[in-house]
């Protein structure tokens, strides 16, 4: 019974924190999906959500969701001019290029937001209270509630937009065959800035409800950043469900390798995944190879 | 030609005011004012400043200024060597304060050592001063003396089963270290020795472990954020059992990061944090009030453990030179007969024997209580 009750509660913890995961790497999916680019920025905008909202509420004093609004809008917009400065002007963009140009734009935002607030950590008050909430001997959080609440409403968005609305399907198109779409009449580069405006307004919304529970500091990007990044991976970078199976699976595996093996291993855990997925399933866990079909 | 002349003559001019009005006495100074441990080189180069300016407005010592050359080693070893070479070739100072931590103390120890200048390091690390090296003091306290005060807390309580919880990083191994070292003698029995990264976010599945085991009280040794998700994470699991952190987060942060689940901690300490809740028979308390004091007038902000640090640094060179002169040889002969002196970390009495000068009575345990320190009797 013990030993049911830790098992039910490293599952708990598990399925939250690959809760988290599966949202970051959604914006992960998002650009890729639209661009074929891999944003390693894309932990950045966690870290903006987290710290604008922050700003807004202690320097600006304004209420808990104006500041939420104006983060989320910052964000956004540092993801347009992101899009704007470093990924537009390139004429012959080659995957290299594009995945130094991510991580470069990363560590100038990391440490833009270095000196323009400091080094420490900050607490954010949480949504709805901290008091624990019990689930058969197991605990979770009301913030986790939100976390989960926001991941659905967050998949539900993304396939209703992307299968449902013109801008959706373009976005697709553009994925598919860039060159196809533009003959058609796409304008495949506001499609592309389209996708960074989303994955940057999805990552700042990961970065401000994560921010309760993780608190918030100018490198938190890096770390969720690169699990979120697993997470894609492992869920072949769909941008639906996929994204976050694999987050969910991260979240677990890890929390069942620091409870039950040894949590020195936590982070290796979810690195060896990665690797392993990238050589044994290149095309994540549940995709069938794609490859065909275009 | 004639220029050269010029200035020739207003260099020896300068020179002689210079040595009519008694020349300064050269300190050095090695912080790591930025770089990874900035928050311990800031506070300490601020102190530093502070109380040199103090005793020069004073009049100085024996009516000789003190001068503070300060370098910033940025926490890398290479340049605290190059910096600590610097202010001995080329600034002459008599004697050194600093480094900020433990790896730049070590570094740098050979190059005092073989110049004969006296250093006064502000790191914690205990191999500084063990084995004694004969030009090497130390003013932070050891962890090792953390981890007494802690077990001596808990065999006054009669707990004897404990969890450990420690950082995967130098702070956090160096406690786990001594807290493993030193259980048998208090009669503690370690039932969970486990760790965590320094960027983990969710503690939950350590602390379901420790959940499920004998264990009557939990350590856990890091420096922020860490602790403030593990206190979090206990308050989530409703986990039962008192918690202890280490001296790494004796701080107002600790507090604001952890919030409502901060309730009921208790921490080794310092006394600079509860400076104003000592009783007045305290022999530190003067100097920590004036302290205190003085950093808020100086800085606007609250004076801590790592600015004493520095504090200390400099008040026993003062002490040193008062006595013994300013001159290398005679700053350490004088530093090593240092005893009684109430600082801001403890109260050192240095010797032959021993030159980190501090006892476990360095520290006090506070309890954190509706957001505010409450000293542990």
């Amino acid at each position: 019974m013990e030993f049911a009750q830790q098992l039910l509660q490293y599952l708990v913890s598990g399925f939250s924190t690959g809760a988290i995961y599966a949202l970051i790497g959604l914006g992960f999916a998002i650009i890729y999906n639209a661009t074929g680019i891999i944003n390693f920025a894309q932990g950045e905008f966690v870290m903006l959500g987290g710290m604008l909202t922050l700003f807004f509420l202690n320097v600006a004093r304004f209420g808990m969701i104006p500041s939420i609004i104006l983060a989320i809008l910052v964000a956004t917009l540092c993801g347009v001019v992101f899009n704007r400065l470093a990924i537009k002007p390139l004429k012959k963009p080659s995957p290299l290029n594009l995945v130094i140009i991510t991580i470069g734009g990363s560590i100038l935002m990391r440490g833009l937001a270095m000196l323009i607030w400091d080094k420490d950590t900050h607490a954010v008050p949480a949504f709805s209270g901290s008091e624990p909430l019990d689930l058969a001997g197991a605990t979770i959080l009301p913030q986790h509630l939100w976390i989960f609440g926001i991941t659905i409403l967050a998949i539900a968005g993304n396939k209703f937009f992307f299968y449902y609305t013109i801008s959706g399907r373009a976005m697709r198109a553009c994925s598919y065959n860039s060159r196809a779409a533009s003959l058609v009449g796409i304008a495949v580069e506001r499609m592309v800035l389209f996708s960074f405006l989303l994955s940057s307004a999805l990552g700042a919304v990961a970065g401000i409800i994560v921010a309760p529970l993780t608190m918030t500091s100018y490198d938190v990007g890096v770390m969720l950043g690169l699990k979120g990044f697993c997470a894609a991976i492992i869920g072949g970078m769909s941008s639906g469900i996929g994204t976050v199976l694999g987050g969910i699976i991260l979240g677990i595996l890890e929390a069942l390798g620091a409870g039950l093996i040894s949590s020195g291993y936590k982070d290796a855990i979810a690195f060896i995944i990665l690797l392993l997925i990238l050589f044994v399933r290149p095309q994540g866990l549940f995709r069938k190879a794609e490859t065909e079909r275009v | 030609m004639s220029r050269t002349v010029f200035s020739v003559f207003l260099g020896i001019l300068l020179t002689a005011a210079g040595a009519f009005a008694a020349e300064p006495i050269k300190i050095g100074a090695l912080f790591a004012v930025t770089g990874p441990a900035a928050f311990l080189g800031e506070p300490e180069r601020n102190t530093a400043q502070m109380v040199v300016d103090e005793i020069n407005k004073g009049g100085g010592i024996k009516g000789r200024k003190l001068e503070l050359v300060v370098y910033d080693t940025q926490g890398d070893s290479t340049k605290a060597v190059q910096a600590a070479t610097r202010l001995i070739k080329e600034d002459n100072v008599v004697a050194i304060i600093g480094p900020s931590t433990t790896g730049d103390s070590m570094a740098v120890i050979p190059v005092v050592e073989k110049a004969k200048i006296p250093m006064v390091s502000c790191a914690a690390g205990m191999k500084i001063t063990d084995p004694v090296k004969k030009w090497v003091f130390k003013t932070a306290q050891n962890d090792t003396l953390a981890v007494e005060k802690i077990y001596e807390h808990l065999k006054k309580r009669k707990v004897s089963r404990v969890a450990i919880l420690t950082v995967s990083d130098s702070f956090g191994s160096s406690g786990r270290e001594q807290l493993k070292a030193q259980a048998a003698k208090f009669g503690i029995q370690i039932l969970v020795d486990d760790t965590y990264g320094p960027k983990d976010t969710d503690m939950t599945s350590q602390l379901t472990k420790v959940r499920g085991t004998q264990a009557e009280a939990l350590i856990c040794w890091g420096t922020n954020p860490g602790p403030a998700v593990i206190a979090r994470n206990a308050k989530q699991l409703g986990l039962k059992m008192p918690l202890y952190m280490s001296h790494g987060v004796s701080s107002k942060k600790f507090i604001e990061l952890a919030g409502d689940a901060a309730e009921g901690i208790m921490i080794p300490s310092g006394r600079v944090i509860v400076a104003d809740l000592l009783p007045k028979s305290d022999k530190q308390k003067k100097s920590l009030m004036a302290f205190v004091k003085d950093y808020q007038n100086h800085y606007r902000k609250e004076g801590d453990h790592f600015g004493g640090h520095a504090w200390d640094a400099v008040m026993l060179l003062k002490g040193a030179i008062e006595k013994g002169g300013a001159t290398p040889d005679g700053i350490r002969n004088q530093l090593e007969k240092t005893r009684n002196f109430a600082g801001i970390g403890g109260i050192f009495n240095y010797s032959p024997a021993d030159h980190a000068g501090l006892t476990k009575d360095a520290f006090v345990l506070v309890e954190i209580k509706k957001g505010d320190w409450v000293l542990v009797k």
